[in-house]
């Protein structure tokens, strides 16, 4: 009997399909960049232009912004093979759903979490944030959008099947979102005062673990229920 | 051995049992909170460095506790209902869903008023009041998942899913003032070890907690018999009910 493709091969195959679509739509690439820099933006000229208020605040705006851009990206990490049907076909293929979904996350980071940690020193320099501190806003990004995509992953395969999950949406994932989002801004903040701050990496890490393993079978079930 | 339990799968097994329960649980519920009350706010003894004041403790603590407990009922049926595929644990997780929250919302709205002549301020941010806020927008997340989906199949297991993945939550509450230097005053009542309160305080305290135990029992049994009927509409031994309490 023939066994298909290998898991590995699965893999690879969805993650390109992901990125190859994504590339062609380049609008789906830069418009979450874009509101993150804009949401960025707002803060000087919302409470003032002073260095000392800027740079105290400048951890918390980053990542802020960096949750409402995951999140935002999220929603359309499923909704267009849910629409023309090749989400269906993923849960009925021979390869475990976990692996797919893993694929699809990870080609999602990729795409947009990947550019946004890129393009975040350059705001950190606008907010006149601590020297101290860049390494720690890198680390903490690189460590805590993966766990960003993950959690949203579940939300949106929970709200896919819906016609109006938007609000919805950040209602389910921006409270799962709240552990790394304090522990990111406290490392940051902590480096900005020399302070070591490997302990919140390593929780960030652990966080990153930890989701890895299980938001892809959560995903996977969450899908399962959207779609019949 | 648990092969009597799977009987109560059954809609009207499940509807008639939450019927004969509810009035103990109700029965219960008042006597408890009632005795606990009275003794805790009239006559237990005075707190020597927080005053009267501290008498919310009676309502605060039973409220805060009852939250998580209610959370992780609702976890627990919700993962039931996933795994063994019965329905009457969904809607069980279900009807728990809005007592949650609301318990949840008590146990805010009076440590802030307790916050206030103590600590100085109404809140702070700070890592017990966090997540316990934290455990309120999982619950509306709960509720509200449950709410938009047309499908209440689906619904509940949808909002099955997002309860225990809310479950990490809970260790979070429960262990944040000890895992953070917290305004929040460390435990009282220990389980293992001699409490540092008062018997005169620690026990209507603790016959609150039953209280509010019995309380939300009580509230969701009513709220599970109304989603097993709302649920079952078409189901003969549902119309001939309707009929004998004589609904056109």
């Amino acid at each position: 009997m023939n066994k298909g493709i290998s898991f590995t091969q699965a893999f690879f195959t969805l993650l390109k399909r992901d990125l190859q679509i994504a590339i062609r739509h380049k609008g789906d690439i830069f418009n979450p960049l874009l509101f993150f820099i804009l949401v960025v933006t707002l803060f000087p000229l919302g409470i003032g232009p002073e260095p000392q208020v800027l740079s105290r605040v400048a951890p918390g705006i980053i990542w802020v912004a960096a949750l409402l851009a995951s999140m935002l990206s999220l929603e359309r990490l499923f909704k267009a093979d849910f629409v023309d049907g090749s989400l269906e076909q993923m849960l009925l293929s021979p390869q475990p759903l976990s692996l797919m979904v893993l694929a699809k996350v990870l080609a999602h980071w990729i795409l947009t979490g990947v550019p946004l940690i890129l393009v975040a020193p350059l705001l950190a320099v606008l907010l006149h944030l601590d020297d101290n501190s860049y390494g720690a806003l890198m680390a903490t990004l690189a460590l805590g959008t993966p766990v960003l995509s993950l959690l949203g992953a579940i939300g949106v395969a929970l709200t896919v099947g819906l016609r109006k999950g938007g609000v919805l949406l950040s209602l389910l994932i921006l409270p799962l979102y709240i552990p790394v989002l304090i522990f990111a801004t406290s490392a940051i903040d902590a480096a900005g005062l020399n302070l070591p701050y490997s302990g919140h990496l390593a929780i960030i890490g652990a966080m990153l673990v930890g989701s890895l393993i299980l938001a892809p079978f959560a995903i996977g079930a969450s899908l399962r229920v959207s779609t019949n | 051995m648990w092969k009597w339990l799977h009987s109560y799968a059954d809609p009207e097994r499940a509807y008639k049992l939450a019927g004969t329960l509810l009035p103990w649980f109700s029965a219960l519920a008042i006597g408890f909170i009632g005795v606990g009350s009275i003794w805790g706010l009239l006559f237990a003894p005075v707190d020597y460095q927080q005053g009267d004041s501290y008498r919310i403790i009676f309502i605060h603590v039973p409220a805060a506790s009852m939250s998580m407990s209610a959370y992780m009922a609702m976890a627990t049926s919700a993962f039931i209902g996933l795994v063994w595929q019965i329905k009457s644990a969904d809607w069980a997780a279900a009807a728990i869903a809005p007592i949650g929250a609301v318990v949840t919302f008590i146990a805010l709205i009076t440590g802030a008023t307790w916050g206030k002549p103590m600590w100085g301020t109404w809140w702070v941010w700070d890592a017990r009041l966090t997540s316990e806020l934290v455990l309120l927008f999982l619950y509306l997340g709960v509720i509200s998942l449950y709410a938009s989906f047309e499908d209440k199949v689906l619904a509940a297991r949808a909002a099955g899913i997002l309860a225990i993945v809310g479950v990490i939550n809970i260790p979070i509450i429960k262990y944040s003032v000890e895992w953070w230097n917290s305004l929040h005053q460390p435990a009282t009542i220990k389980i293992t070890e001699k409490s540092s309160m008062a018997m005169e305080m620690l026990m209507p305290l603790l016959i609150n907690i039953l209280g509010f135990g019995l309380m939300i029992g009580a509230i969701t049994l009513v709220r599970f018999r109304a989603e097993i009927l709302a649920r079952n509409g078409m189901r003969p031994w549902v119309r001939e009910l309707a009929t004998a309490e004589g609904v056109k």
